[in-house]
């Protein structure tokens, strides 16, 4: 059985189904309660700021933690919990917010395993959100799934739908290594179906969502609906996409991203961060390594520009990745 | 008290202004007229203006996400603020900032900052360019109890102390960090309790009475300006709308807010005051606040006036280039 839900109830979903199979799972963030144990007449939890963590304080309470404004802190203590037993979810509101609790990801977290020769486990969650198109301007709109994915010992795995963020947090809660997972918030609001129960989606491994054979288009998070569209608009001149939905940033599923090459020797690849140092680059360059051979014209990328978001809604719209310039990219191989 | 009765009129010219404003925002937000997140600090103007009435052009304010309170307070041009909030070109930052990134570096005022605690070591370094530059200008941080808990703060604090720095770290205790009360993530009562373990001074004000706010920056300004150091100040306030435009306020009990509104606002304070003491006439606050509300009326119409910075405008003002003015 399924039914429609957000991404953001689908994530709620995945955080009461594993805080109820196992009782080292805590919930650790900024107002993901907010309020929720204050008694008085008529007041009532927040869930965080946007709402996702709404009811687990109350099925939960001693496992829910409010915490002040302090990511070093938040994200440090839940690498030391981690490292002793627990299984801690943190929620960092914004990923922009990474520059404040860098250290205990980056130096902690990524590298104690291996630092201790393979005798430390680190089954931490950080849960959070990516990417523009709210005019919450430059410190708020920010896409660094690419910082945390280019460190080694950290995953990084960012859902395009309801049914796979349930899947991969639930998945992402259980694996014993560090994973950032990212709700787009291009596709935080979006509803699709999602199934009942208890059930994982591998990291690891990106997802075929449409079946063409002319052009690949590989997107990931808020990027996949816009490949759809361009994909579905590229079917009425008679060009058919496969569109490779990636889930997964690292570990990068090297194979499923040569399979698609090798089928129509043409990608255009969409990322909604900047293009430095980037996941679209990092693909392109897969691509050049290792599907050379397949490749009939050039690898393009569809990415921002090298700035800032800029907060006039006009200016935003154009930074963003569209589904014409999906299709511009496409025309341009020839 | 040493204020003459035009700087009391400007002091409520400046509450009114950021009442009005925010009211407007709030109404614009709501209307669907303006977008991006929005913080509005209506109810804690007494804290920035009683503060900011102490400051001259030297000096220099950083601020936060609940910034257009400073910003007003520290002389910031409306019209070129709201032009900001719409993210037209004619904003004070061509529209590429929005609310939580609202300055005029010009003013002395900083900035707005989107990252909690973040404002507070900018304002540590400018009081150390002060202090080097022998500018005899103070640097004031005005940041929210939530932000007293970032390592930010506390790194901050302990050097601004030990090299005696010209700084005023203005804490705007309002209860609460978003939803979240504070008493439930602070185990201390006063956050001004936290200077004692830099060796600073601390004092705390009245953050509903632009009078106290006002003796109390006084008395922390002759500390800082006299080179014994940074002070920090805590004012206890409370913010009368929600975390951001759009705030349900479930978390909170609508008696504990009414009692605020109602029996402590900062604006009904300083009206009182004023003309129990025969300072200014009553007629001379309803001219103010009929010429805020032409202002803010003119300000609106020129924004939505204004046009969009051109699309060119994304990728200009990532680097200086060399030669080229700020
Ligand atoms: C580093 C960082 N963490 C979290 C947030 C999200 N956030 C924005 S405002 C806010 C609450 C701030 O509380 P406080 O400092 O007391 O200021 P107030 O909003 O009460 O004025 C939070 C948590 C942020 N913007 N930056």
């Amino acid at each position: 059985m399924s039914r429609k839900l957000s991404l953001g109830l689908a994530v709620n979903e995945a955080l009461h189904i594993a805080m109820e199979t196992d009782p080292d799972v805590i919930l650790m963030g900024e107002d993901v309660a907010g309020g929720g144990l204050r008694e008085g007449d008529g007041i009532d939890e927040m869930g965080g700021v946007l709402g996702t963590t709404r009811g687990l304080v109350k099925s939960f309470p001693d496992r829910v933690l409010d915490t002040p404004i302090s990511e070093m802190g938040i994200v440090g203590t839940a690498v030391g919990a981690a490292m002793t037993g627990m299984r801690p979810v943190v929620e960092l509101m914004f990923i922009d917010f990474l520059g404040t609790c860098l250290d205990p990801l980056l130096n902690q977290a990524a590298k104690l395993r291996y630092m201790l020769g393979g005798k430390a486990r680190i089954p931490l969650t950080v849960r959070t959100v990516t990417g523009a198109g709210m005019q919450a301007a430059a410190q708020h709109s920010q896409s660094l799934y690419w910082m945390t994915a280019g460190i080694p010992g950290l995953k990084t795995v960012i859902p395009s739908n309801p049914a796979d963020a349930k899947g991969l947090l639930l998945a992402a809660i259980r694996d014993d290594n560090p994973v950032i997972f990212c709700e787009a918030k291009l596709v935080l609001g979006a509803t699709g179906e999602v199934p009942e129960g208890d059930y994982e989606v591998p990291i690891g491994k990106a997802n075929l969502v449409r079946e063409g054979s002319d052009v690949s288009l590989i997107g990931f998070g808020g990027t996949v609906p816009i490949c759809l569209k361009a994909a579905k608009q590229l079917a009425d001149e008679g060009i058919d996409a496969d569109v490779l939905d990636l889930r997964s940033l690292s570990p990068l599923d090297e194979e499923a991203i040569l399979t698609t090459l090798a089928k129509t020797g043409r990608v255009v690849i969409v990322d909604e961060s900047t293009p430095r140092s980037s996941v679209a680059s990092d693909v392109a360059a897969l691509c050049v390594d290792q599907g050379f051979d397949s490749l009939q014209t050039p690898v393009r990328r569809v990415t921002a520009p090298h700035s800032p978001v800029p907060f006039s809604r006009p200016l935003e719209q154009a930074y963003l990745p569209t589904a014409a310039r999906v299709i511009e990219a496409v025309r341009s191989q020839g | 008290m040493d204020l003459t009765r035009e700087q009391l009129l400007e002091a409520y010219r400046k509450m009114r202004m950021i009442r009005a404003f925010e009211e407007k925002l709030g109404d614009l937000v709501t209307a669907g007229k303006m977008g991006g997140f929005m913080h509005l600090y209506a109810g804690e103007e007494a804290v920035a203006v009683g503060v900011c009435t102490h400051l001259g052009q030297v000096d220099t304010v950083a601020s936060t996400h609940r910034g257009h309170g400073h910003c007003i307070a520290k002389g910031v041009d409306v019209s070129a603020m709201m032009a900001e909030l719409f993210g037209r070109a004619t904003g004070c930052s061509k529209g590429k900032g929005g609310s939580m990134h609202i300055a005029d570096v010009d003013k002395g005022m900083l900035g707005a900052n989107g990252i909690v605690g973040a404002g507070i070591p900018l304002a540590t370094g400018a009081a150390l360019t002060a202090k080097l530059k022998k500018t005899g200008g103070v640097s004031v941080a005005f940041f929210g109890d939530g932000a007293s808990n970032q390592g930010a703060f506390h790194e901050s604090l302990n050097m601004a102390a030990n090299w005696k720095l010209p700084a005023l770290y203005v804490v705007e205790n309002n209860g609460f960090g978003e939803f979240t009360p504070t008493e439930f993530v602070v185990p201390v009562k006063d956050i001004a309790v936290r200077a004692t373990s830099y060796a600073m001074k601390s004092l705390i004000a009245d953050g509903m009475d632009f009078f106290d706010v006002y003796e109390k920056t006084g008395e922390a300004l002759e500390h800082c300006r006299s080179g014994q150091g940074p002070v920090l100040l805590e004012c206890k306030t409370y913010r009368f709308a929600g975390h951001f435009v759009g705030d349900p306020l479930v978390y909170r009990s609508k008696e504990e807010a009414e009692d605020w509104i109602q029996n402590r606002d900062p604006l009904d304070n300083f009206e009182e005051h004023v003309l129990e003491a025969s300072l200014v006439d009553v007629d001379d606050l309803r001219r103010i606040d009929l010429e805020v509300q032409e202002e803010l009326t003119a300000a609106v119409e020129a924004a939505e006036a204004a046009p969009f910075p051109g699309l060119e405008e994304i990728t200009t003002d990532v680097y200086c280039t060399a030669g080229e003015g700020a």
